[in-house]
């Protein structure tokens, strides 16, 4: 009788719990994350990268008609270029790479009012946690260059997504090399 | 033999929410015989709100320990004592049989059941369990647990509860991440929360009441603690740079986490009453997934202070490290068994990515899966089972649990979207 009692006294919470809850499997359509029930909403703090395309883009301003405007839109320019990659379970920035981070140093430093912030991610393979790891790792790497360059680290945040966030689906080194990355999202853009 | 299983989960499931099917993978030789008698229905509508007898069966066919004979090939179908007969069973090599019996009372209903033993003659359990049309799913798992405890002389997990993480993609490429809380069969999920940004690492209160997780809400990570039933929550922490990894002491008075706000990756522990934030860990290397042993003087966490990730305990009294891997290429993420004699953790030789168990005493590893995109191991809280995710050959996220020898494994397929980090609640709800 006593294992009676005890599944008795089990069920009551959770007939209770079924009936008070049965609103709540339906998805909340609100921007950010809500509880499902006691709800409360945040406002996100900063924008992320969400609107942002950050895959190569054609354009039929050719660099020779002289390109005016600002220098991160201008598709001639090493600024646009926004996503710089890495090797599994690496940090390290390679010659190209660097270059794309010196162009972004210095647009930086002669914008002083533009900030950017990096985006650290990995690929699937390996365990969600250490790639959040990683992707801090990643964005680190790229922002210690920045600031050997003199851009101001006020300018310059990061973010790791880890693996949560790939931009190819497939299970395969072509698109994990590409999710392995960096990407710069510039504020207020 | 799992054929009908199949068949009767499908043609009862409640279709309201998109339920997890079971496949059974690779089966078990020794397994016990039992049959699960439908139950009869006495009742003035025309049927049972549930098939109470296919879901203990499917619980009872889903641990690897028990073989559960089909409907067709019964002889009879009794639901009281006195309509048994012993030699039919026998003849079938049968060796536990549940009988029992729904009746409507006072608005609810009254689930009967008795288990017996076939070759003595003998009942071995029979309880009348109070329920509801909502609620029988739940009392079904709860004579699972009976039935499974009265054979196997261990507690049944099939009461408990499971959170994990799912992300459903639209066509416009936005993404839907959800941490969902199931019963362990995988059926009832019901989103705790959901977020247009990633959420991770969902890890329960030794009371099965809270979950802490991390959110990505506003754009950076923080850590959450939120009440599964009233959706009430609160921000742990949310320093600069990772917030990660967090979770509950044995005890359920302290947290890990992971912080990187003193530069790399490094394991903490905040006592949740104090607020007081206590740095574990020291060094250069990606310090995180940290997991507490069940006696809670230590820590085991994956570290690649070595040049790979590997796994690490550290003493909490004498602050000592000491290196638990050596095999392979790629060690972390580690579970400990409920008894702290063995962990499982996600392991790899270089390209695939599988859970393994090590017994602690000798070292020796034990690979269990053969996927190649395993993660997340987490016990069951008798430490039969190991819940983990995995990928289905059309890419999909999928949850799946093996059974210790490595014998046994089911796949939780979701029916929309990927489904990720399980962990299995260690209390009974």
């Amino acid at each position: 009788m006593n294992v009676l009692s005890k599944v008795l006294v089990a069920i009551i919470p959770v007939v209770l719990i079924a009936g008070c809850s049965t609103q709540d499997t339906k998805m909340s359509d609100a921007d950010d994350a809500v509880g499902s029930q006691g709800s409360m909403s945040m406002t996100p703090a900063t924008q992320d990268g969400d609107s942002v395309d950050t895959s190569a883009v054609t354009s039929a301003v050719s660099s020779d008609s002289g390109f005016s405007g600002d220098a991160l839109d201008n598709p001639a320019s090493l600024l646009s270029k926004r996503v710089i990659y890495f090797d599994f379970d690496k940090s390290d920035i390679d010659e190209a790479s660097r270059e794309i981070i010196s162009a972004h140093a210095a647009y930086l430093t002669d914008n002083p009012r533009a900030s950017v912030v990096l985006e650290g991610h990995a690929d699937e393979r390996g365990t969600r946690e250490y790639n959040i790891g990683l992707g801090e790792r990643r964005y680190k790497a790229v922002a210690r260059m920045m600031a050997l360059q003199g851009t101001s680290t006020r300018q310059v945040e990061g973010v790791s997504y880890g693996e949560e966030r790939p931009v190819a689906m497939g299970s395969d080194e072509s698109s994990w090399r590409l999710n392995r990355r960096v990407e710069f999202v510039y504020q207020g853009r | 033999m799992f054929a009908w299983l199949l068949v009767v989960m499908f043609s009862t499931n409640i279709t309201v929410q998109a339920a997890l099917t079971i496949e059974i993978t690779q089966s078990a030789a020794g397994a016990m015989p039992v049959a699960v008698v439908p139950f009869s229905w006495q009742g003035e509508m025309g049927e049972a709100p549930l098939d109470v007898a296919a879901v203990i069966g499917a619980d009872l066919g889903r641990s690897g320990r028990f073989s559960v004979l089909s409907r067709r090939d019964m002889l009879a179908k009794p639901h009281q004592a006195d309509q048994i007969r012993y030699q039919n069973w026998r003849l079938l090599n049968v060796e536990s049989l549940v009988i029992g019996t729904v009746r409507e009372s006072g608005g609810g209903y009254i689930v009967q059941f008795q288990l017996f033993d076939v070759f003595r003659g003998t009942q071995l359990i029979g309880y009348s369990i109070r329920s509801s049309a909502s609620g029988m799913r739940r009392t079904a798992h709860q004579i699972s647990d009976l039935v499974y405890e009265a054979l196997q002389g261990e507690p049944g997990v099939f009461a408990t509860r499971i959170a994990y993480v799912t992300e459903l993609r639209a066509t416009d490429g936005s993404r839907r991440y959800s941490i969902q809380v199931a019963d362990a069969d995988g059926y009832n999920p019901k989103p705790v929360l959901n977020s247009k940004r990633p959420l991770m690492s969902p890890s329960w209160s030794p009371d099965g009441r809270k979950l802490a997780y991390v959110s990505f809400e506003t754009g950076r990570p923080a850590i959450y603690i939120q009440e599964v039933d009233s959706g009430e929550r609160e921000k742990i922490t949310s320093f600069k740079g990772v917030n990660g990894a967090p979770v509950w002491s044995p005890n359920g008075k302290r947290l890990a986490l992971v912080l990187s706000k003193a530069g790399s990756l490094d394991i903490y522990i905040l006592d949740l009453a104090s607020k007081k934030l206590e740095r574990i860990t020291r060094s250069y290397a990606i310090d995180t997934e940290p997991v507490w042993s069940p006696d809670g003087s230590g820590l085991v966490f994956t570290s690649d202070r070595g040049g790979r990730p590997q796994l690490y305990r550290i003493d909490l009294a004498e602050r000592q490290v000491k290196r638990l891997t050596f095999e392979g290429k790629y060690n972390a993420r580690a579970s400990f068994s409920p008894d702290g004699q063995s962990l499982a953790f996600v392991h790899s030789e270089g390209s695939l990515f599988r859970i393994a168990l090590m017994d602690l005493k000798t070292g020796a590893i034990q690979v269990l899966t053969d996927t190649g995109l395993d993660e997340s191991p987490s016990f069951a809280p008798n430490g039969s089972m190991i819940i983990y995710a995995t990928e289905s050959k059309s890419g999909k996220g999928v949850l799946s649990a093996v059974s210790i020898d490595g014998r046994v494994r089911q796949r939780l397929a979701l029916q929309i979207g990927d489904a990720r980090e399980p962990a299995w609640a260690s209390h009974k709800k």
